[in-house]
């Protein structure tokens, strides 16, 4: 429970500028990355382990969701053409440039690998491009935690800790869902496995990340985000009980359990998003945290003159 | 040392590092410096509209407003902005102009805001493109042809001050006056102000000059005067446009303590590497078990 806060503030104008990106094509962004990057790894092990459906799904399941986030990504920009600023420089202090360029490598080798799988050619190079893929899936499917926790937007920030655990969680139990859905129920017991983990790992690490972000959780509990939170835990939660729980019967409880695996991750992303929009919207959670931090400052520092 | 960013950045044998210093107890909001602003740099008209929340219908800083004008409306010293223009009573407030402790006198803080060009900047940190960069006189300027409108700078600022422009994309703020700079001559805003409230300068001068003037003012009584983003040491490593306040930075639409949040990166990148290796270690076991 966070006491209500007194502040003073400008006429209740925010301090911070909102996000100016869109909703859908940024969640979306997020979520695909993630899905993209766990389904390179249940590729990889697919195709070692010799379950020739499993990893067709996987790599399909990654090529499509790494071309739905680019084109997401362009869509934002506004133009194509603005893409290839992206790829002027490389920064190591923007998560946006380092990201950019992983998915330049990345997103090659994911349609390298679906590709040669599909059409049965060049089965060296698509082992290689498997693996490879598999070598970056983890980094694409954390970095994008890492590109919003770099903001000013204090909910976003305030979980810098916590946001890459639950995104790799997210991203593990949406690609596990996907394969249980698409997949031939012979050969999904490490999807399944795989969807169960993330789930749980999904949700603890959000957990933890709620609690210790103290006043800047609040946005997680009003409107949408929590509307969409509790979609995204009944979601993922329910979809990973359903998928433990029904083994390898039937194809229609995997389907079912795999589309609400794919679509908590999703919602999950989405109530992320709109949580820290509204935590840059309200000068309060500006205003409130730092003006906390001036004070334990003050106390730490008193008698050596410090203001 | 701060002071160095432009060598830092490349920049061979710069200039010494100018910036502002707006000493706002001198501000008479007549909006010259915003007006200065639009003419010289042509910023396009953003929205004419009365928001009724005070007699500043500027709002903030945006994409086409690189100075802002702030009217802080205040019953009593340290009150905070009133909610609203409607909930002042001017018959109440004329009746209080006589009580000798002048408890609910009307005051007007008016500040001009500006981008602070900040020694560690979160908008130049995150910019993929390259876009933003140090100028050789230590400021932060965009460069509207590689500006590829991504955003990311508008959530890296701690401040709130760049924006993204409606209908093109890009980002935008202010220039300090770039194109002024390199001829020698003082941005727009600092050469309309009409009472030396916006002063530009060789930063080192400033501060000195900002230090003397709190000192004067404490002196003549003014106790709550208080400098605002001169400290080399804040969270964004000192700012390159400053401020003399006369009540809390947050009743001006400041941030009290802002941090640029690249300060963090190097933890970031850490969890993001050991979430990175525990999904790989979750993909490990999901084959490791039974198989099926």
């Amino acid at each position: 429970m966070v006491p209500d806060a007194e502040f003073a503030s400008y006429y209740g104008r925010p301090i911070l500028k909102r996000p100016r990106w869109k909703a859908l094509d940024i969640a979306g962004y997020l979520a695909l990355g993630g899905l993209a990057g766990a389904s390179s790894l249940l590729a990889a092990g697919a195709h070692a382990t010799a379950r020739p459906a499993l990893a067709r799904t996987a790599k399909l399941g990654a090529a499509g969701a790494v071309s739905l986030s680019l084109a997401a990504l362009v869509h934002d920009l506004g133009r194509p053409s603005r893409f290839l600023n992206m790829l002027r420089v490389v920064k190591p202090t923007s998560p946006m440039s380092l990201g950019s360029w992983l998915l330049a490598g990345y997103a090659p080798l994911t349609m390298a690998a679906a590709a040669t799988d599909v059409t049965g050619r060049h089965r060296a190079l698509g082992a290689a491009a498997t693996a490879s893929a598999a070598a970056l899936g983890p980094a694409v499917a954390t970095y994008t935690a890492v590109l919003i926790a770099d903001t000013a937007v204090p909910t976003w920030h305030g979980g810098h800790r916590e946001l890459p655990f639950v995104f790799a969680g997210s991203g593990a139990s949406a690609a596990g869902g996907l394969a249980l859905a698409a997949a031939p129920a012979g050969q999904t017991g490490p999807a399944r496995r795989m969807a169960v983990l993330g789930a749980a790992l999904e949700l603890g690490a959000f957990h933890l990340m709620r609690r210790r972000l103290g006043l800047a959780a609040e946005p997680y509990g009003r409107g949408r985000p929590r509307a969409l939170l509790r979609a995204a835990e009944v979601l993922t939660a329910g979809g990973a009980a359903l998928a433990a729980s029904t083994g390898r019967r039937g194809r229609a409880p995997a389907a079912l359990a795999g589309t609400a695996l794919v679509a908590g991750s999703a919602a999950l992303r989405l109530a992320v998003f709109h949580a820290g929009v509204a935590s840059a919207e309200d000068p309060k959670y500006t205003v409130v945290p730092q003006r906390e931090r001036l004070a334990a400052r003050a106390r730490d520092g008193d008698g050596d003159g410090g203001s | 040392m701060t002071d160095d960013i432009a060598r830092a950045a490349g920049h061979t044998d710069p200039p010494p590092r100018v910036g502002f210093f707006t000493d706002t107890s001198v501000c008479i909001g007549c909006k010259a410096c915003e007006v200065a602003c639009k003419e010289w740099n042509a910023v396009p008209e953003d929205g004419l509209e009365l928001t009724g929340m005070s007699y500043d219908n500027t709002q903030g800083l945006g994409a086409s407003t690189w100075r802002h004008v702030a009217f802080v409306e205040q019953r009593g010293p340290r009150g905070g902005a009133v909610p609203g223009a409607g909930d002042v009573d001017v018959f109440d407030a004329a009746r209080a102009l006589d009580t000798p402790a002048g408890n609910g006198e009307l005051r007007w803080l008016m500040s001009s805001d500006v981008c602070k060009h900040c020694t560690r900047a979160g908008c130049l940190d995150v910019c993929p493109t390259g876009s933003l960069f140090r100028t050789e006189f230590g400021t932060v300027v965009v460069q509207e042809d590689i500006c590829n409108g991504c955003g990311y700078c508008v959530t890296a600022c701690p401040y709130g001050v760049i924006d993204q422009r409606p209908g093109d994309g890009r980002a935008w703020k202010c220039t300090l006056c770039y194109d002024r700079l390199g001829v020698g001559m003082e941005p727009a805003c600092a050469k309309a102000c009409p009472t030396d409230s916006i002063q530009f300068g060789p930063l080192d001068e400033l501060r000195d000059r900002a230090a003397d003037r709190v000192a004067r003012l404490h002196a003549a009584g003014v106790g709550e005067a208080r400098l605002y983003g001169e400290d080399p040491e804040d969270g964004v490593g000192g700012d390159g446009a400053f401020f003399l306040l006369l009540d809390e930075p947050e009743v001006y639409g400041l941030p009290p303590d802002p941090v640029v949040p690249t300060r963090d990166l190097p933890a970031m990148w850490r969890h993001a590497a050991a979430a990175a290796a525990s999904l790989a270690a979750l993909a490990a076991v999901s084959f490791a078990g039974r198989p099926r």
